[in-house]
């Protein structure tokens, strides 16, 4: 009860008697929101209006603003109003308020901009983005070549730890997925192929479809999920830290410190992860057929060597370093492009692995029809 | 829980026998601290003698590992995570880098604690955040930028007025005037001093700035050695003969700061 009873002399209160508005409770500015309601919908006498703040227990800066404001916005209405009741500190707070000069009402907002220039902005933000991808593409080939040409300015140790980091690490769940990925297609596909009796076609099936496609598609989604998003985070965070110019002052390059490693492991990395993933979703499928099928393994296995040819075998293989370079380069461009906050980190690292996805789709399908034309 | 009369209290914050520890390392031990109503409290000591520690401890942004902790009348220890919360909202602190949210302009981000606190219409939230702009000297086109295109004197004032947003009991400011030119310096200082006066706050903060502590601090604290070296006014610390208070501040960059005080 008294918890209640203390809340409710702490509310700020005004209640026009006549010509005079009496004040009361707590005019702060967590206790405000009354206030604000009720004086937006006071109905105010013609005449001179008196203000009684004497019962006003607190009084703060956002206390004194919505005072001051209500009498501006009388006196303008060309009422006349007198303040009574206040004490030194109210008075010198309302002076503080008084002497900084500001008007009450809307902000000046900056304009909202209107459809065509909405549409410009973004076709040549879209432009920039475009030109600036190429030329980034364009200084990493140029470095690249520099270290190609001078063997010793490439940075083993960096090249080490991003191939521990971007290979090594990924094993896990690489091989998980691509395991489980054999397992769902040998079952989905056994099931059909056993209508027709022709349950040992599964090897040819789990085979071909995970050595020549899902395979590494499926591997450069994980590391563009997860090896991709990384770099961007890394690159971004040292950007909006400064230790990018740090570097750059030191008179070391980023382009070679950070950018090239992480590509050259990444070309390195996603080919032998994709191997991997073969052999896992290669294992997954002929596991799934001997439950399933009661395909022994050896016979499995003898299918398997008819069914993948060699080519088809590199096909799957060749597409990973492709894949590797985009996740890369879409990686650290995007890292490169943070700016400031930590917000913009974050905006950057979806946009690098949405686009890194995309691009390694849009480029597989490419390949696909390559492929086809060329009769491979 | 509603906060305690302020008005009938004197004692806004007290430690007792505080003590921190990172592990092995002891930072301070057997602290003993009080904070008076309306006064500036200035915390120095050399670096690594945990003085933002100290603060962030006060702040209730970090738990020391013992002793026991008063602020506004509420022991600390006793509160649970919810009236935590709400005794926070009583304090405004400075970081020493602002801390802005990247991602808002300054009048949003001056306008955070009041929106999430208040329940006022946007409209009035806007006009005491360019209020609060206008204490620390921001005008309303600055209101309009994003923290990454202030210089760092704005950023600081920017700082300080979403920590002075909801009128706190009592200010902790870290390093108000670090990375700033003595120009600017010395206009921060005198802005502290106006805002204290004008809103009659209690200020706690931590400097290695000497002009700082001459123009600003009713009372400093030196810190040093894991304790509380010495305290009192700037004047009683410089005629003290204790030999770690004639160290800190009887070096040449002190004795210059006191000449000019």
């Amino acid at each position: 009860m008294a918890a209640s009873s203390q809340q409710s002399s702490e509310r700020a209160a005004a209640q026009l008697q006549g010509e005079c508005l009496r004040c009361s409770g707590h005019w702060t500015v967590r206790h405000l929101q009354p206030i604000e309601k009720q004086l937006s919908q006071l109905q105010w006498p013609g005449g001179p209006l008196r203000i009684d703040l004497s019962a006003v227990q607190r009084l703060d800066t956002g206390g004194a603003w919505v005072l001051h404001r209500l009498t501006e916005s009388l006196q303008s209405s060309g009422r006349a109003v007198t303040l009574q009741g206040l004490s030194e500190k109210a008075r010198g707070l309302l002076q503080l308020v008084r002497e900084t000069g500001l008007q009450p009402g809307p902000l000046p907002q900056p304009r909202p901009p209107g459809m065509i220039e909405e549409l410009g902005r973004g076709s040549v933000d879209s432009l920039q983005a475009g030109v600036g991808m190429v030329s980034f593409i364009g200084e990493m080939g140029a470095a690249w070549l520099g270290q190609v040409m001078h063997p010793r300015r490439i940075r083993w140790r960096a090249l080490a730890d991003a191939l521990v980091e971007a290979g090594h690490r990924a094993l896990g769940i690489v091989g998980l997925l691509s395991f489980l990925l054999g397992i769902v297609i040998a079952y989905q596909g056994g099931v059909q192929l056993q209508q027709y009796g022709a349950s040992l076609f599964v090897a040819d099936l789990v085979g071909l479809s995970m050595v020549r496609e899902l395979a590494p598609m499926i591997t450069a989604i994980i590391v563009a999920g997860r090896t991709g998003s990384a770099y961007t985070a890394q690159i971004g965070t040292m950007q909006v830290t400064e230790e990018i110019d740090a570097l750059r002052s030191l008179g070391i390059a980023p382009m070679d410190m950070l950018v090239l490693p992480k590509l050259l492991a990444l070309i390195v990395a996603l080919p032998l992860l994709t191997v991997f993933a073969d052999i896992m979703g290669v294992l997954g499928g002929m596991l799934m057929s001997s439950v399933q099928l009661e395909i022994a393994f050896s016979t499995f296995v003898e299918r398997l060597g008819v069914a993948i040819s060699v080519d088809s075998f590199l096909v799957g293989i060749g597409k990973a370093p492709v894949f590797a370079a985009i996740i890369a380069s879409i990686g650290c461009y995007q890292g490169f492009q943070v700016s400031g906050s930590a917000e913009s980190v974050g905006r950057r690292t979806t946009v690098s692995v949405v686009q890194s996805i995309l691009a390694v789709i849009v480029v597989d399908a490419a390949f696909s029809i390559a492929f086809s034309r060329l009769g491979i | 829980m509603s906060m305690p009369k302020p008005d009938s209290q004197q004692v806004m914050l007290s430690a007792r026998a505080l003590e921190m520890r990172f592990g092995d390392k002891l930072i301070h031990q057997h602290l003993d601290l009080d904070v008076q109503r309306g006064e500036i409290l200035a915390i120095v000591g050399g670096s690594g003698s945990g003085k933002t520690t100290l603060l962030r401890e006060m702040a209730l942004l970090q738990q020391p590992t013992a002793g026991s902790l008063e602020i506004l009348g509420q022991q600390v220890d006793a509160l649970n995570a919810a009236q935590l919360m709400r005794v926070r909202r009583h304090i405004g602190v400075l970081f020493q880098n602002g801390a802005l949210f990247g991602g808002q302009n300054v009048l949003a981000n001056v306008g955070v604690p009041l929106r999430e606190h208040t329940g006022l219409s946007d409209a009035l939230i806007d006009e005491i955040a360019s209020l609060k702009l206008a204490l620390v000297g921001l005008s309303a086109r600055d209101g309009q930028l994003f923290p990454n295109q202030l210089s760092g004197g704005m950023r600081k004032r920017a700082a300080l007025a979403r920590a002075i947003a909801l009128d706190p009991e009592i200010l902790f400011l870290d390093e108000p005037t670090s990375g700033l030119d003595p120009l600017s310096a010395g206009a921060f200082d005198e802005l502290v001093l106006h805002l204290q006066r004008a809103l009659d706050s209690t200020i706690v903060l931590v400097t290695h700035d000497i002009d700082t502590l001459w123009r600003v601090a009713d009372r400093v604290v030196l810190l040093g050695e894991g304790r509380l070296i010495a305290q009192g006014s700037m004047a009683e610390l410089a005629r003290s003969n204790e030999p770690a208070v004639v160290r800190f501040f009887q070096g040449p960059r002190g004795r210059a700061a006191q000449v000019s005080a």
